[in-house]
Order: structure tokens, then C-alpha cells, then sequence
């Protein structure tokens, strides 16, 4: 079909390519009675061989496009398929009971999964997981349908999923995946956050993408308007050809304060940093003039794979990214998992609130082994560059002293065994929660710095599920409530002598930006694609102007008002 | 019927890669395999059977193996548990 849907731009830039549907069949298994089961045996057998011809292809083209290790997964795979105790006892089990050979695959599989979920050991639980893999496999053959193999994807693509959760983005080859448009979600969810920091144009929440999309369409992502066109006419595709070029010419403008500080019109130095996930995300920070790391979210360390990893492992990462950024400072955040990141090999239990539960630095302070192998790598790391370090979701003080207890004996272990750590590492908070925010001048007698995570302060402040696209029109952060809150928060640290920073999606935002440098924030940290347009902008806005907008804007009652009053006021400059 | 018994030596004992390597190799002979440990016996072609034994670093096992090629399949396999380092 031809057709346009709208949703929300949630990063940047302009794609074109074929649609990959990344989507689970439907695997939903009948049970009948087979009075020829011999037949059925023969169904079962057929549907193994093609499932065996499947995985060679997948694992040989695995091995040479990525590497032994993503093929590994699927050479375990092929040994579960032809496992003589998975499949002996589901040909017993057509005979036996005289049923398809579907149900009696299911009803197999499914206790030896229950089985191996049921095992003390973590490793054992995950390989449920290769079991359930290979029997959707085989129940794809015999009911005749395809399984997507996202790590695969071996040619441009627009992908189009319901949702992309991190685990399945993280499968994804930035090489290949040109764009993505999904059914759900904001420009907070991770799906959203993943495309800006793999600077790929994406467009979240269309509702229908799944719907209209089909294999193979040509589609246009615009990831500036928030429009997605399926089989465009010749008419719309050369219009988009040069809005693409005008884009990237726009962005060869910007490339040339690659290499400028960031100073406002009237002389007020501000650092414009990069949030990024891995030491591969650096060469988009040199790329777009990143004055620093503000925020480096570790959880992709931690996803992805079936076990903890390494202090070593570590190690090299953060010391990767520590030399790449030679020398500028690097805000590293201590593992924030939980909420709606989850790692199964730690078989945490579901929670009926994940945002409100056990996640972050809730977790780290009871699973200590996991924290102390993560900040010892850090300590190690530490002399390899300009590293601060940051605790996410504190709620409290005594959980910042506890932090910091434990990563002192951590040092004090190491130093102990000879291996050197920097003198100069600053502490400091996520400020997301707001308890936090509310006694910020209390923390900052304690804490080096600050950085405002705006994505959960604002859910939070709210009490609206960022998720739930129903109560969406409550994230907010124009609110005059959030800006106090941001205000209170900066001044707490400037009193103190503290610098404060926000590594939220609003402080890349143009309309909050005027907003911000007037409330005095000393650094803005977002996707790296965000900083050259961010260091234009500020280079035309003034401090002393932007303080009286600031001071004007938090006496105002909503929202609507805040940001009708900052265009009023900015837009001859912008 | 030839038998052998082995001290695992690996830190990680014998889970994911090396589980995979002895499965595929038993998997190459003709004669019935068995891997004891722990008082139970599983098929040594059953990738699901040796990893539901959970075996660790220090564990004894017994490797067993009938047919007309055990004695070259109990070779293989005790030169594979060699050379990755993982059984003495």
C-alpha cells in the first residue's frame, strides 16, 4: 500500500530503505488427534531437517558477518534441535497419545523448560531460553511460517517492530538498520534513545506501523517531522531527496563549531557533553565536538549476553573509553538496571511497579558482589583518563554514604594491593527522584556534583508511567513544577561551590535549552547528534537575557504558558 | 563396555562452549556414550542431558561408552577434555 503515518520524531534525520518487519509470528499450537502417526513422525522429522538447514545458514553467515562468538548461539541451538532426549520422547509422545506432532512438541519442550527454569544455577535458567528459541523454530516449519533473525540482517533496512526492546536493538547491525518506526512509545523510551545514540532517524508511536508495513515497502522514515511514507509516490521521494540534502546541509553548517567552545552570545562558557552506551558511540562524540561524556550508561555492558561481566571486561571498556576521550571529563553511571531494563540471567522477580521498585542503586547495594566488581573496574580504570563517577536513583543520603562506603573499601582494597587509582575521581548523584531534587542543598554538602536525569524526574514529579502513552500529555518538562525543581537542584550545587549538570532528553531540547542556561546549569549532556545544533543555538542566546526569561517562566502556571513565553522571546534569535 | 573417570579442572566447569564441544563430539560415534556425575547418568549426545548435571570445577566423572567404536570415541573424547583444559 501507499500511505503516510504520523508519529513522534524521536531522532533525527531523514531515511530510505526497505521495511524489515521484526515481529513474532504466530505459534499458536492446536491439539488434535492423529490417528496416522507415522505421518506425523514423518511431519516432525521434515520440519527438523528444514530447521537444521535454517540454522547452518544462520550460524555460517553469523560466523563470517559477525564473529564465532554471535555464531556460538546458534551451534548450542543446533545441538538442542537434534537432542536425542528432546526429540526421542516427542515421537514417543505422537505415538503414545496420538497427537500432532505440534502438541506434542509444545507439551515436551515445555516441561524441560520448566525444568531448567526451575534450576538453582542462573546459566541453567538461561538455557530455557535456547530451548524455547528452537522450538519456535521447529514450530515455524511445520505451520509453514518465518521467524525474523534480526541479527541477520545483512542489507539497508528500515526495521519496523510493535517495540524495540533494548535486547533486540542491541542484535541490530548499525550498519545495516538505515532507520526504525515502531507502534508504540515516546521520545523517552528506549527505542527512541537507542536511535540517537546510534544516529539513525526513527519514528516511535505510529500506532499502525506493524499494520500497514509490509516486507520489502520502500519507506521514509523523517525523523525531524515524525512522518513515515510507505511506497511513496516519485513526487514525495524526490521532495524527500532534497530535504535530505537540505538536512545534511544544514548539518555541514553546524559540523564547522565542531571544534569551537561553547560560549553564549554574551561570554558565558557552558560544556555541551554526549550520553553514550558504548565506547563505540565516542566516534559520534568527536564527530559532533562533545566536550565530554556526561552521562555513560553502563547497563549495555551488562545486556545482551548470559552472565555477569567481567571486573576485566570492565575494565577494557571504561578504559576504552576513558583514553578515546583523552583527557575530558567522563561521568560514568553505576549500573541502572531494573524498571523496564531487565537482565534475565539475574532472575529478578516481575514486579507490579518496576519504575517504583527494586532497579538501580536499590539493586547494587543489595547484590554487592555485582557493585564492587563494577567499581573496581572503574578504580582501575581511573587513571586512564578524567573519570567522575555517578550513582543513579538516590532517594536518599544514607544510600549515597552507603554507595560511597563501599566503592572507599573498594579503593582501599586496591590501593592495598598495589594497583594505582586516581586521586581526582568527583562523586555525584542522579538527581531523578524528587526527594532528591527537594533536599538537593543537603546533598550538596556531600556530593561533587550534580546531574539531573530529567526522562524519571519528570515521571516521577508527575506520578506518570513515561511508558503509558495514555497519561503522555503529563510528561512535562516545561512544567513550571519541573523548572522549580531543576532551579532548586542548580543552586543547591553553585552554593556549595558543586557543578550541576542534565543528562535527560530535555536538556538537548531547544525549547527548554534558553530555559536552562538561565537557571544557570553548567552542563548539558545529550545525544551526541544533538550538540552542534544545541552549540548554534547557544552561541545566539544570551545568559543575562536567558535569567530573566528563567525567573519570568517558573512564575507562570503551565506548561502552555512556559513555552509560548520562551518562543515569544527567542524566536528572532533561533 | 570401556569406561574412564575424570577430575574437571576448568574454573567454569562444564557449561555452554565445552558442554557443546563434548556433545558434539560424542555425537560423531556410532556406540552409546554416558557421562556420570553425582550419582546420575545422562547420554553424552543430549546437550540438554550434560548441562542439566550442572557440573563444576572439582567434579569426578565417569565417561562410559559401548558400541563398536567405543574405544576410539572414549580417545577423542578424553583428548578434546585434554587439549581445552578441562578434565584430568
Amino acid at each position: 500500500m501507499v500511505g503516510l503515518l504520523k508519529g513522534i520524531a524521536a531522532s533525527d534525520g531523514i531515511a530510505f530503505a526497505k521495511a524489515y518487519r521484526l515481529l513474532e509470528p504466530d505459534l499458536t499450537v492446536e491439539k488434535r488427534t492423529e490417528s496416522d502417526t507415522a505421518a506425523e513422525v514423518k511431519r516432525f522429522r521434515a520440519a527438523l531437517k528444514k530447521s537444521e538447514t535454517e540454522l547452518e545458514v544462520i550460524k555460517e553467515k553469523a560466523r563470517r558477518d559477525l564473529g564465532d562468538d554471535k555464531a556460538a548461539i546458534f551451534e548450542a541451538h543446533l545441538l538442542v534441535l537434534n537432542d536425542p532426549e528432546l526429540t526421542g520422547p516427542i515421537e514417543e509422545k505422537i505415538k503414545s497419545d496420538s497427537v500432532n506432532v505440534e502438541f506434542a512438541l509444545e507439551e515436551t519442550a515445555n516441561m524441560f523448560i520448566g525444568m531448567f527454569e526451575a534450576m538453582e544455577n542462573e546459566y541453567m535458567k538461561e538455557r530455557a531460553a535456547d530451548i524455547k528459541d528452537v522450538t519456535k523454530r521447529i514450530l515455524a516449519a511445520l505451520l509453514g511460517v518465518e521467524l525474523p533473525a534480526p541479527a541477520l540482517i545483512a542489507e539497508e533496512v528500515v526495521v519496523v517492530a510493535e517495540d524495540l526492546t533494548p535486547s533486540m536493538t542491541a542484535q541490530l547491525n548499525r550498519e545495516f538498520v538505515k532507520g526504525f518506526t515502531t507502534d508504540i512509545g515516546g521520545r523517552t523510551s528506549h527505542s527512541a534513545i537507542m536511535a540517537r545514540s546510534l544516529e539513525i532517524p526513527a519514528v516511535v508511536g505510529t500506532k499502525n506501523a506493524t499494520s500497514d508495513i509490509q516486507n520489502g515497502d520502500l519507506i521514509i522514515i523523517d525523523g525531524l517531522q515524525g512522518e513515515v511514507h510507505i511506497n511513496p509516490t516519485e513526487e514525495v521521494a524526490s521532495e524527500y531527496k532534497k530535504r535530505s540534502e537540505a538536512y545534511q546541509q544544514q548539518r555541514l553548517e553546524w559540523a564547522k563549531l565542531v571544534n569551537e567552545q561553547t560560549v553564549t552570545a554574551d561570554g558565558h562558557h557552558v560544556e555541551l557533553a554526549a550520553n553514550i552506551g558504548t565506547h563505540e558511540d565516542l566516534k559520534g562524540v568527536k564527530a559532533n565536538g562533545g566536550e565530554g561524556i556526561g552521562l555513560y550508561r553502563t547497563e549495555f555492558l551488562y545486556m545482551g549476553r548470559d552472565s555477569l561481566p567481567t571486573e576485566e571486561e570492565q575494565f577494557t571498556a571504561y578504559k576504552a573509553v576513558l583514553e578515546g576521550m583523552e583527557g575530558k571529563p567522563v561521568v560514568v553511571r553505576t549500573l541502572d538496571i531494573g524498571g523496564d531494563k531487565e537482565l534475565p540471567y539475574l532472575n529478578l522477580p516481575h514486579e507490579m511497579n518496576p519504575f517504583l521498585g527494586f532497579r538501580a542503586i536499590r539493586l547494587c547495594l543489595e547484590e554487592q558482589d555485582i557493585f564492587r566488581t563494577q567499581l573496581r573496574a572503574l578504580l582501575r580504570a581511573s587513571v586512564h583518563g578524567n573519570l567522575k563517577i555517578m550513582f543513579p536513583m538516590i532517594a536518599t543520603v544514607n544510600e549515597f554514604r552507603e554507595a560511597k562506603a563501599v566503592l572507599l573499601e573498594e579503593r582501599a582494597k586496591l590501593e592495598s594491593e598495589g594497583t594505582a587509582v586516581s586521586e581526582n575521581i568527583e562523586l555525584g548523584i542522579m538527581v531523578e527522584i524528587p526527594s532528591t531534587a527537594v533536599i538537593a542543598d543537603l546533598f550538596a554538602k556531600e556530593v561533587d556534583f550534580f546531574s539531573i536525569g530529567t526522562n524519571d524526574l519528570i515521571q516521577y514529579t508527575m506520578a506518570a508511567d513515561r511508558m503509558n502513552e495514555r497519561v503522555s500529555y503529563l510528561y512535562q518538562p516545561y512544567n513550571p513544577s519541573i523548572l522549580r525543581l531543576v532551579k532548586m537542584v542548580i543552586e543547591a550545587a553553585h552554593k556549595e561551590g558543586k557543578w550541576a549538570g542534565m543528562c535527560g532528553e530535555m536538556a538537548g531540547d531547544e525549547l527548554a535549552i534558553p530555559l536552562l542556561l538561565g537557571l544557570g546549569l553548567d552542563e548539558f549532556s545529550m545525544s551526541a547528534t544533538s550538540i552542534l545544533k544545541a552549540r548554534a543555538q547557544l552561541k545566539h542566546l544570551s545568559k543575562s537575557d536567558m535569567e530573566a526569561l528563567a525567573a519570568e517562566a517558573i512564575t507562570l502556571s503551565t506548561a502552555e504558558e512556559v513555552v509560548e513565553r520562551v518562543q515569544a522571546s527567542t524566536q528572532k534569535i533561533i | 563396555m570401556s569406561k574412564k573417570s575424570y577430575t574437571v579442572i576448568a574454573d567454569t566447569g562444564i557449561h555452554a562452549r565445552p558442554a557443546t564441544l563434548l556433545v558434539q563430539t560424542a555425537s560423531k560415534f556410532s556406540s552409546d556414550i554416558n557421562l556420570q556425575y553425582n550419582g546420575k547418568t545422562v547420554n553424552l549426545k543430549s546437550i540438554m542431558g550434560v548441562m542439566s548435571l550442572g557440573i563444576g570445577k572439582g567434579a569426578e566423572i565417569v565417561i562410559s561408552a559401548d558400541g563398536s567404536d567405543e574405544t576410539a570415541a572414549l580417545e577423542s573424547i578424553e583428548t578434546l577434555l585434554k587439549s581445552e583444559g578441562l578434565a584430568n
